[in-house]
């Protein structure tokens, strides 16, 4: 070609392809410049290190995909990360300060159950959606009705009614359980979702006991004698972090892996230190997740982009809080996505609330379904493993997998958890 | 007659700027958060009450969750709905509780007495933990929005009349203790501070004036406590544990023992540098706290509060 | 007959840690009569160090015996560092002022020291168990138990009597006892009071962080153990009496049994049973057991 034809056909190549970019980039009417996203999880406490660090870092790392995708209807996404912790007074008015002072469109996070249930009054008050990100509490949806506020992950429910069904398809001849749980609010609802479940499942199972040390004891020597002593078929603990990591240790020392079953309902914390043995959940399929699952393409791209730019051991392991908080973020650019093309411009909030109810959205932990609490509760499903010691790669890793589908392990749209345990589990697709 | 006049302008002044101007001023959030500074600076005014008489302690989020709790069962268990009431359940069930405590801590002193009364809101605080179906343990209480003086508000409305509410029953506790420093019991509390043995061998009661105040103290926590629950709508047992006494230790530190009004100029000032710390820097905010502290123990004893009596008498009064 | 021993058992362990974890705080407040509110910070302190020490020390795969050496270094390089820099750069200027200043100024270095940890070692879990898996376990009534608490137990006996005797036997001892009785005529009798309380304050700290370093290999350390440990040494020395360490053996034997027995018997008070008894005592013997009556100056 000559040189002059060949400079004229970049020409017409770079013309056609910034036409193309502005179409397919055409800013959609009364867009902003930009979407704030107030990001909120323990940045320091004891639940910074297990939850709230690697969620605000899969937050980052997620909002940056986003914005390389074009962000959310075009608009670039910026975060602004707020630190949890603090009193309730405090939490509330540092949401009135995004709101009313930052002026977030919206906000995620929170993984504390009391806050979880603190923030939807507020929320609902000053018209900011809120996604709730990591807490456990069954009761926010359960209790009241929040326009504004929802949640893209499955509360307690599957971690209590996934540990009772795995415990008793590894051992069905299970006799007697204990459990050992902080004394709070969710070591009592998580014991108080296993046991019942448990005696559901299996009705001639016997609860010998329940321990509730308080929330970091460290020190846990009178109650894994009495477990020594007890022999029960299974122990059962919500201990999460610093906790779960002594008590395995102590427990593993003294042999109590040897006399009984222990099983843990989450994975709050880096699982390298957890003593090798336990059954153990991860809170859903994050950690946890069978050989399809891991075959995700987003959730290779998450792994990918969390080792990038934070680093991860070499069993591919983040935390369960981490993987909710990239669940939100999807939640509401689907939501987004979908009001702006129902009302062909940039939606109100309310138009965005309304098009988040029901939806169905994928995520790097699998497809999400907001089924119940009125279409503002997501649910998961649960998958359960045991804690192995890898020696070629020198970490734990989890085998003997079992997933369980989030209708077997979340209740139907309208009942209380509790309730539906209790009469049996009616609706459940196992 | 000049003075006294001069003083209701004062107040005047005072009353139109925070009630009327502050409001229209500035955001909505910062309204809030005056609320709350303005609450807690009832349960400060408690432990300088206290500290006048040298007396420290380090369980006063004791009374603060007693009086939130009792608004708090209240509206659920008694369905109660105006703040009028529920705030003076909260009072009642504070000064019940410290006219009972007061009881068996008012002989103590210094070291004792500050751990007597850690002791106690540790115990309240497991008790509030412990009966999860009864006060929502850890995961709190919510509390539905109160009517006042029967009149249902909501919304920015309602968070308007619970700042306003604030600043009116804060000013009214202010002015109260101030009158009760003035009385007979007030100042001997203050000898007490000085020399306890000499006011007993002047045969003057140190036991009584120890435990009224002690009550009193009690009382305005509670009122702090109901407040807090109104206007956040969410309490949990975290408000008996020992380090929101001592943050109130602190924000009474900062604000200074010098006047009633310190309290309130300690809390506002702390809320603000607390919102503010944390966002810029949450690991090492208790670190800027402790060298606050530090700074004025060695610097500036008296408090924030003092760097206005010095302006004051710079300005030759 | 069988269950008696194994709560006796570990009534002993829990009180062996708790005796370790609030001997340093009573010692400071029996020489210096200021209750050390950093004292929860210098137990963390101590107990990252040692808990690093040993993490990094078996990676290099030596001999594990000499670990435990290790746990007493970094005690001691804490205390050292820590005791003087706060005595002498802080709390010397507030002698003369009131108790209530003193406190405040303990607790502001705790504040600051809270952060500094956080700062240095970070927020995730540390856990530096191999001391403590590596003597391995024992039977006893039935049950196996570890081998690392009675050692924990036998550690806390000796430094309970090594405290004893200095305090009875030696002249160390006579010299500490003048001061605390005494300090004005302590001076004149040529005593150098100032240095005395620099290092009782050193020995103070050096206690702490040895609590910590000691029980570190025993759970995962994370940020805010130090104040949780404040708290429960303020219950086990109010108990024993203030300033006395034979009170506070006293102390932590009566809440470890409470607490052990509580476990297998009433576990709902798990909770209460320390801060209960604390109430109960102070309530009827405000001095504590073998606290002293102490005599007011007019």
């Amino acid at each position: 070609m000559s040189r002059q034809s060949s400079m004229r056909c970049a020409l017409v190549a770079s013309v056609g392809l910034l036409a193309l970019h502005s179409v397919s980039a055409a800013p959609v009417a009364g867009a902003p410049s930009e979407l704030k996203v107030a990001v909120v999880a323990f940045l320091s406490g004891p639940a910074s290190g297990p939850f709230g660090i690697p969620s605000r870092n899969a937050a980052d790392v997620w909002i940056e995909k986003i914005n390389r995708e074009g962000g959310i209807g075009g608009v670039k996404v910026v975060p602004v990360f707020t630190d949890e912790a603090g009193p309730a007074d405090k939490v509330v008015t540092e949401f009135r300060r995004l709101a009313l002072d930052e002026k977030v469109s919206a906000v995620i996070g929170y993984i504390s159950s009391a806050n979880c249930l603190a923030v939807p009054p507020v929320a609902d008050e000053l018209k900011v959606l809120t996604i709730e990100s990591d807490c456990g509490t069954d009761r926010v949806f359960e209790e009241a009705k929040h326009p504004y506020v929802f949640r893209t992950h499955a509360h307690t429910v599957i971690d209590g009614v996934g540990a009772a069904r795995y415990v008793l398809s590894l051992h069905p001849e299970v006799k007697t359980i204990a459990g050992i749980n902080q004394d709070y609010a969710w070591g009592r609802d998580s014991w108080e979702v296993f046991q019942r479940s448990m005696r559901k499942l299996k009705p001639d199972v016997q609860v010998v006991d329940a321990m509730w040390p308080k929330l970091f004891a460290g020190e846990y020597s009178a109650e894994i004698s009495k477990l020594l002593v007890e022999k029960p078929t299974v122990v059962f603990t919500s201990f999460w972090g610093g906790d779960l990591v002594t008590f395995a240790g102590q427990a593993k020392a003294r042999g109590l892996f040897d006399e009984s079953v222990v099983v843990v309902n989450n994975t709050g914390s880096d699982i390298k230190d957890i003593a090798p043995g336990v059954l153990i959940g991860s809170r859903g399929p994050h950690g946890i997740v069978s050989p399809e699952m891991e075959k995700n393409p987003l959730r290779k791209e998450f792994i990918t982009l969390y080792r990038q730019k934070y680093g991860l051991a070499k069993n591919d392991y983040i935390a369960h809080g981490a993987y909710h908080f990239v669940q939100a973020l999807q939640g509401l650019r689907a939501a987004y996505e979908k009001a702006i093309k129902t009302a062909g411009r940039w939606p109100t909030t309310e138009q965005v609330a309304a098009a988040l109810e029901g939806l169905e959205f994928d995520t790097p932990s699998g497809h999400i379904v907001m089924a119940i609490g009125g279409g503002h509760q997501a649910i998961e499903p649960a998958g359960y493993a045991i804690l192995k010691f890898d020696p070629a790669l020198g970490v734990n890793v989890f085998s003997d997998i079992r997933m369980f589908p989030a209708r077997c392990v979340n209740p139907p749209d309208g009942m209380k958890s509790l309730e539906w345990i209790d009469r049996g589990f009616p609706g459940a697709q196992c | 007659m000049l003075a006294r006049a001069r003083t209701a302008i004062y107040v005047a002044l005072g009353a139109l700027v925070l009630l009327v101007g502050v409001p229209l001023l500035v955001s909505g959030w910062i309204v809030f958060l005056l609320t709350v500074a303005g609450a807690k600076a009832l349960a400060v005014l408690g432990v300088v009450l206290l500290l006048r008489g040298k007396l420290l302690t380090f369980g006063h989020a004791l009374y603060y969750a007693v009086g939130a709790y009792a608004a708090g069962m209240a509206v659920k268990y008694l369905a109660v709905r105006e703040a009028l009431v529920l705030l003076t359940l909260s009072l009642l069930a504070g000064v019940a509780m410290s006219a009972f405590l007061g009881l068996l801590v008012a002989r103590y002193r210094a070291v004792y007495f500050a751990l007597l009364n850690l002791a106690f809101s540790m115990v309240l605080y497991g008790i509030l933990l412990k009966f999860y179906s009864v006060t929502g343990g850890t995961d709190g209480l919510g509390i539905a929005e109160p009517t006042l003086a029967g009149v249902r508000l909501s919304g920015s409305l309602l968070r308007l009349a619970m700042y306003e509410l604030t600043v009116v029953l804060t000013t009214l506790l202010v002015y109260f203790t101030y009158r009760f420093f003035a009385s007979p019991t007030g100042y001997t509390l203050r000898a007490i501070r000085d020399n306890e043995v000499r006011v007993e061998y002047m045969g003057v009661s140190v036991w009584r004036a120890v435990y009224v105040s002690y009550v009193i103290a009690g009382g305005l926590a509670a009122v702090a406590g109901g407040l807090i629950a109104l206007s956040v709508g969410h309490i949990t047992p975290d408000l008996a544990f020992w380090s929101q006494s001592g943050e109130f230790v602190f924000v009474a530190v900062l604000g200074g023992t010098g006047s009633m009004l310190a309290p309130a100029v300690g809390s506002v000032l702390f809320e603000f540098v607390r919102n503010y710390a944390f966002e810029l820097s949450p690991y090492t905010w208790q670190m800027t706290l402790g060298i606050v502290l530090l700074l004025i123990i060695f610097f500036l004893p008296g408090g924030v509060w003092s760097l206005t009596t010095l302006a004051w008498r710079r300005a030759g009064r | 007959m069988r269950l008696l021993l194994v709560v006796a058992l570990d009534g002993l362990t829990y009180a062996s840690w708790l005796f370790l974890v609030s001997a340093g705080l009573t010692f400071t407040y029996g020489v210096l009569r200021v209750l050390n509110l950093a004292h929860g910070n210098l137990y963390a302190l101590g107990a990252y160090l040692g808990a690093t020490l040993v993490l990094r020390y078996a990676a290099t795969g030596s001999v594990p015996a000499l670990a435990y050496g290790l746990l007493f270094l970094a005690a001691v390089v804490i205390g050292l560092v820590f005791g003087p820099l706060i005595e002498r750069g802080f709390l010397r200027r507030v002698y003369s002022r009131d108790e209530e200043v003193q406190l405040l100024l303990t607790f502001s270095i705790s504040l600051i020291l809270e952060d500094v940890v956080k700062l240095v070692w970070g927020v995730n879990p540390i856990f530096a168990d191999m001391p403590y898996s590596y003597l391995g376990r024992v039977r006893l009534g039935g049950v196996n138990y570890a081998w690392y608490p009675f050692l924990l137990t036998a550690i806390a006996l000796a430094i309970g009597v090594l405290l004893w005797l200095v305090v009875t036997r030696t002249r160390l001892g006579k010299v500490l006892a003048s001061v605390i009785t005494d300090r004005e005529v302590s001076l004149t009798l040529g005593i150098n009071v100032p240095r005395v309380y620099t290092w009782a304050f050193t020995a103070g700290a050096v206690l702490a962080a040895l609590g910590g370093a000691l029980t570190a290999p025993m759970f995962s350390l994370a940020p805010g153990v130090g104040a949780e440990v404040l708290v429960t040494s303020f219950a086990v020395i109010a108990i024993g009496g203030l300033g006395s360490i034979g009170g506070a053996a006293l102390g932590a034997l009566i809440v470890g049994l409470a607490r052990s027995a509580a476990v297998y018997f009433f576990p709902e008070l798990d909770l209460f049973a320390i801060y209960l008894i604390m109430a109960l005592v102070l309530l009827f013997r405000p001095q504590g057991f073998f606290g002293e009556i102490e005599v007011r100056r007019i």
